[in-house]
């Protein structure tokens, strides 16, 4: 392990130039991505605030006893696609649309008899937040008898969808591409630094190397350029985030799990163009 | 020791480089591989060291058998030769000492034994002197000294030379076939591969094998395939 770490060592010290340069590139390319997930994670988030709005209202039927309300809701809580059920009294109702709804503030005054129902405010869980689930949990509200009726803005939620979608399908496309490209620039880069040491490698041969001895330098060096070109590209995406926030603006950044995982991917990368390179290599002499 | 029977190696794009070639060298033996170049000599060297595998017919080197030998047998086996080529390649950014010390390291011998087996074959090949030195700071001689020392390093049983005095003046010449001499009479066989006739002549009693076009057109221990099927 000490000669591999060594021959790993000498390996950049040799080729400080060469090592950089690696390291630059696969900085790059990945920050090309880093910059795309940026992107990635702040229309996630946005299109995830949105649909925490996403609420299905089940209007009641007035002198539904208490107890039933009490037992209906605690079998809807127990629905897998919910998060939470608010029993909204009459009271609650007029309240808020007092609250809410000033325009019509005379209106309200002047009212004799509360007109408003009272109503189970279900909120999805946020993976249930599509117009699949929406309507398929005001289907089953709707089946309770003392449901009068069900409301859950169908057309925005299917928006929403479609936006989801759009949103999904480009980005797993753009990520795929430019995942490609930086694989192929990151094998490439790590192809030279193999070919560099072609002649070291046909003399570890001759002389009795076995190749998984060959290649372990070789996979370390990836390992660590890919995890410093991930710790760079971070940096740079970081630097990037932070002139956008002042001048154009306010974006979320990676979580330290996302960002985490980005320069670990940095790491995986270099290790499997090392491997791909390497091998490529060992069955070519 | 190492026994070529109908060996015959054919590439792809410059066809045959030996034609069906029957020689045995044993043990302790210095042998010469003669011929023009293209001849077949470093074909049949590339055969021993496994650089390449025959056609067809069968390689024996050392009790191993190549053409069964397993990919990852093939380092064992390596570990038993010495190898050696007229360009020396050596590695020119470590010292003398450091591309002898290369090949133990990278068979896993022992650390503490590591520096004095290498400062033994540096001074078996007369360059104790010049360990620290790089490649670039020797003579053409000096580093062939150097490649046959990281040669010897692991106690081969053969050791294999390729023109390994191609590049070398007359005088570097001696030097390095007196070296191999010197080996060879310590006990390690030595099969060198040249198209240096007076080197030839000048050891009369050593086994001579020469090729032309890839076939073995003459064999001084007489046991070439068409030496034995005379009466």
């Amino acid at each position: 392990m000490n000669l591999v770490l060594r021959e790993t060592g000498l390996a950049f010290r040799r080729a400080p130039l060469l090592s950089a340069l690696s390291i630059t590139t696969i900085a790059f390319s990945l920050f090309v991505f880093g910059l795309f997930g940026l992107v990635a994670v702040n229309i996630e988030r946005a299109i995830g605030s949105v649909a925490e709005r996403v609420e299905v209202v089940a209007y009641l039927k007035r002198g539904t006893p208490i107890e039933t309300l009490a037992l209906a809701q605690a079998d809807i809580e127990a629905f897998p696609e919910v998060e939470s059920v608010e029993h909204v009294t009459e009271e609650q109702a007029l309240a808020r649309a007092r609250r809410d709804l000033t325009e019509f503030q005379d209106i309200f005054q002047d009212l004799e008899v509360n007109p408003l129902p009272s109503s189970f405010d279900v909120r999805l869980k946020p993976p249930f937040r599509d117009a699949a689930h929406v309507t398929e949990v005001a289907h089953r509200l709707q089946s309770f008898a003392f449901v009068d009726d069900v409301r859950y803005g169908r057309d925005w939620v299917e928006k929403l969808d479609r936006l989801r979608d759009i949103a999904g399908a480009v980005g797993s496309v753009v990520g795929a591409a430019f995942a490609l490209v930086a694989i192929i620039i990151i094998g490439t880069t790590i192809r030279m630094a193999v070919l560099q040491r072609a002649r070291e490698i046909a003399i570890m041969r001759l002389v009795g190397a076995t190749d998984s001895f060959i290649r372990l330098p070789f996979l370390l060096e990836g390992l660590v350029k890919g995890l410093l070109g991930g710790l760079v590209a971070l940096g740079l995406s970081a630097g990037a985030w932070a002139l956008i926030n002042q001048a154009l603006l306010r974006a979320s950044f990676f979580t330290p799990a996302q960002a985490a995982i980005g320069v670990a991917a940095g790491g995986l990368l270099g290790l499997a163009g090392s491997a791909l390179s390497v091998g490529r290599h060992l069955r070519s002499v | 020791m190492i026994k070529f029977t109908d060996v015959t190696k054919e590439y792809p794009k410059t066809g045959a480089a030996l034609k069906n070639a029957s020689f045995h060298i044993k043990k302790g033996e210095f042998a010469f591989l003669t011929g023009h170049s293209g001849a077949g000599k470093s074909t049949a060297l590339r055969l021993v060291y496994l650089a390449d595998r025959p056609t067809s017919g069968e390689v024996r080197v050392s009790g191993f058998a190549t053409a069964r030998l397993a990919a990852g047998d093939v380092p064992r086996l390596r570990r038993r030769l010495g190898i050696v080529f007229q360009d020396f390649q050596l590695l020119e950014d470590r010292t003398a000492e450091e591309n002898v010390a290369f090949t133990l390291e990278v068979t896993r011998a022992r650390r503490t034994t590591i520096g004095p087996r290498v400062m033994r074959v540096l001074t078996q090949v007369g360059l104790a002197g010049k360990a620290g030195q790089y490649p670039r700071e020797l003579s053409g001689g000096e580093q062939q000294r150097v490649a046959i020392a990281r040669a010897l390093v692991n106690d081969p049983v053969v050791l294999l030379a390729d023109e390994p005095t191609g590049n070398l003046d007359e005088r570097a010449t001696r030097g390095i076939f007196q070296l191999l001499r010197d080996i060879n009479a310590s006990g390690t066989a030595v099969l060198m591969a040249t198209h240096d006739l007076d080197l030839v002549r000048s050891l009369p009693g050593a086994h001579l094998i020469e090729l032309q076009t890839g076939e073995v057109v003459y064999d001084s221990a007489g046991d070439a395939p068409a030496a034995e099927e005379a009466p």
